[in-house]
């Protein structure tokens, strides 16, 4: 019994039977995989460091001799014969990012927590629109979006990056699967203590939804951060930053070099962002564990 | 409050009905007022460009003029003559049985696992399998695959002997799809994984002592007992991804193999759908291909929710 408990406490913070060999063979397996995940991604970083000669040397080495942040300045170098300052370009993506995620996370979880807990006329609906709004993917939609935003006279302007991506189905969808499976009666408690709904939504329900909001938060970040102006901000002083600088490495194959830092340097906020709010989801399970 | 409510529903069910519906909804208003938010973005910019586009597969469109209507002839177009579509058919369900599936498998049993190690440790390998879908990665893909000797796969095979002459990964018939598929996988780890791992952690505590007191012994017994009855609206939700993710794939394909690729052999439904709309500006029947994917994939999701529901009880 006593070599069942210190097993137990050895293998992770869990309960039913652990054996530390189990956990080994677990921890060895993702290791595995996860070379092959990352594998593409070392590769990236690898090459946005490598100077030219060494880019197309044959056989290809997986390591760096020199390494040279050359990539990296050749592409900002780009980006600074724009006309626009390079860091109204980051202005625009943090501010079209920050408003978006805020909007979003905050508007799907209030319609999610309504749409999972209250019955009212039009609840199912909803429900059911919402799951097929996930499933209509047309490339027709694009052009009827870009028509009601010139109706609404959108096109070049803010807006016309922040205003459509507020709505997410994806997130609602989430957050409403989540929030189902708090329990009804704790919902009826507030009630019968006299809380509203609003009320009940951000004190009662959400602390106890971190992991899906913080989910909800990686994937609004994501989206956000990647928005391209595309065809809808013809303006310079209105483009974001993935806009130049993925048009800044997009020349050949003979620019791999730059096209790879490109890609690192647009893939830092959203890892940081994945870190901060990934600690969150981890630290409600070491939490609820203290309680015990 | 809830008493109210109670009296009001027994009102409506024993008939008076418009009055009754009008009452449900103003006693009601909080609920539309939190919800309003949400939906006025969610009309304006989704719903009225679905309803928009929904009649536009029976018309000819061509986006400078207005939309004619032309009833049925996209449709049997479609079916009756044109082989590129049939074939992407074939292409399309391939692909998805590889990718959706196993996908949907290897997120859960990934994020199960990840659940069973140290907390540190979780957060680290939940980025290592998130990563590739946060990194535009099609660059460095190709030149895996490239076709010369400087393809880092075909220097390695070369290397060992296993191959003396460079293999064209990329304009093959016989390998575009499968190298499209590996890549699809790849990137496949998404919102499903992740929603799944958040899933993880919320589940009660309790659950787990509660179940080693009845007897359960197994990480796998846990598992069966435990795990998966409590994360169904997060399996639903990853199925959901997944439906949409294998069906819908086309930019991965035409970003690795190139648009044709080869003999169309990784020619999906949309890829097909993103020819006539976006190259040829044929929205009519770009429009009506995307609608029999959307059948296809509300069906889908029907009987998988149904499959899941019967399991959860």
């Amino acid at each position: 019994m006593t070599q069942v408990n210190t097993a137990k406490l050895k293998a992770s913070n869990r309960q039913a039977g652990r054996k530390i060999g189990g956990t080994v063979a677990i921890f060895i397996f993702l290791a595995f995989l996860g070379l092959f995940m990352v594998f593409p991604i070392y590769l990236t970083i690898i090459m946005s460091i490598k100077p030219v000669e060494e880019l197309f040397v044959f056989p290809p080495k997986l390591y760096v001799l020199r390494p040279t942040l050359d990539n990296f300045s050749d592409m900002f170098e780009t980006l600074h014969q724009n006309r626009v300052p390079f860091s109204r370009y980051v202005f625009n993506s943090i501010f079209v990012t920050a408003t978006v995620t805020i909007c979003q996370c905050v508007f799907a979880s209030m319609a999610a927590f309504v749409l999972a807990k209250c019955k009212f006329p039009g609840s199912k609906l909803i429900n059911s629109i919402i799951v097929i709004a996930l499933l209509y993917q047309s490339n027709v939609i694009y052009i009827m979006q870009y028509m009601v935003m010139t109706k609404l006279r959108m096109i070049d302007t803010y807006l016309a990056l922040i205003l459509p991506s507020i709505a997410s189905p994806m997130g609602l969808f989430l957050m409403r699967q989540s929030i189902s499976q708090i329990p009804d009666s704790m919902i009826e408690a507030a009630k019968v203590d006299g809380a509203g709904l609003f009320r009940i939504c951000w004190q009662i329900v959400m602390p106890n939804q971190k992991p899906a909001l913080m989910t909800l938060i990686i994937f609004a970040f994501q989206a956000a951060w990647n928005i391209q102006t595309g065809t809808v901000v013809f303006q310079e002083q209105y483009k974001t930053l993935p806009t130049v600088v993925t048009q800044a490495a997009s020349s050949g194959m003979a620019r791999a070099g730059v096209a790879m830092a490109a890609a690192v340097f647009l893939l830092i906020p959203p890892i940081i962002v994945f870190m901060a709010a990934q600690k969150q989801v981890i630290e409600t399970m070491a939490h609820s564990g203290i309680k015990e | 409050m809830a008493q109210m409510n109670a009296e009001e529903n027994i009102r409506k069910s024993s008939g008076a009905k418009h009055n009754s519906l009008w009452k449900s909804i103003k006693q009601n208003k909080a609920c539309y007022a939190m919800l309003a938010p949400f939906m006025i973005f969610f009309i304006v910019f989704t719903v009225i460009p679905v309803i928009m586009s929904l009649p536009m597969g029976f018309t000819d469109f061509n986006i400078a003029q207005p939309p004619k209507y032309v009833g049925l002839s996209n449709y049997t177009t479609l079916f009756l003559s044109d082989k590129v579509f049939i074939r992407s058919i074939r292409v399309t369900i391939v692909f998805a049985l590889f990718t959706g599936p196993i996908s949907y498998i290897l997120c859960f049993l990934l994020a199960w696992l990840i659940n069973e190690l140290h907390p540190k440790l979780k957060t680290l390998f939940t980025l290592v399998f998130y990563i590739p879908s946060m990194a535009n990665a099609y660059t460095v893909w190709q030149l895996i695959f490239s076709g010369d000797m400087n393809g880092y796969i075909n220097s390695f095979l070369i290397n060992l002997g296993i191959i003396n002459a460079p293999v064209q990964w990329l304009t093959d018939g016989r390998y575009v799809l499968g190298v499209t598929i590996i890549v699809q996988l790849w990137i496949s780890l998404g919102a499903g994984f992740l929603a799944l791992r958040a899933g993880f952690q919320n589940i009660d505590r309790t659950m787990y002592e509660a179940g080693a007191i009845e007897g359960i012994r197994t990480r796998w017994q846990e598992l069966i007992y435990i795990v998966i009855p409590s994360m169904g609206p997060q399996l639903m939700f990853a199925a959901v991804m997944q439906i949409v993710g294998s069906f819908t794939a086309g930019t991965v394909a035409q970003n690795l193999v190139g648009f044709p690729s080869t003999d169309y052999k990784a020619h999906t439904i949309m890829t097909h759908a993103y020819d006539y709309g976006w190259v040829r500006y044929e929205m009519g029947y770009a429009s009506a291909i995307c609608m029999i994917l959307f059948v296809v994939m509300f069906l889908l999701n029907k009987l998988i929710s149904k499959m899941l529901s019967k399991y959860m009880d």
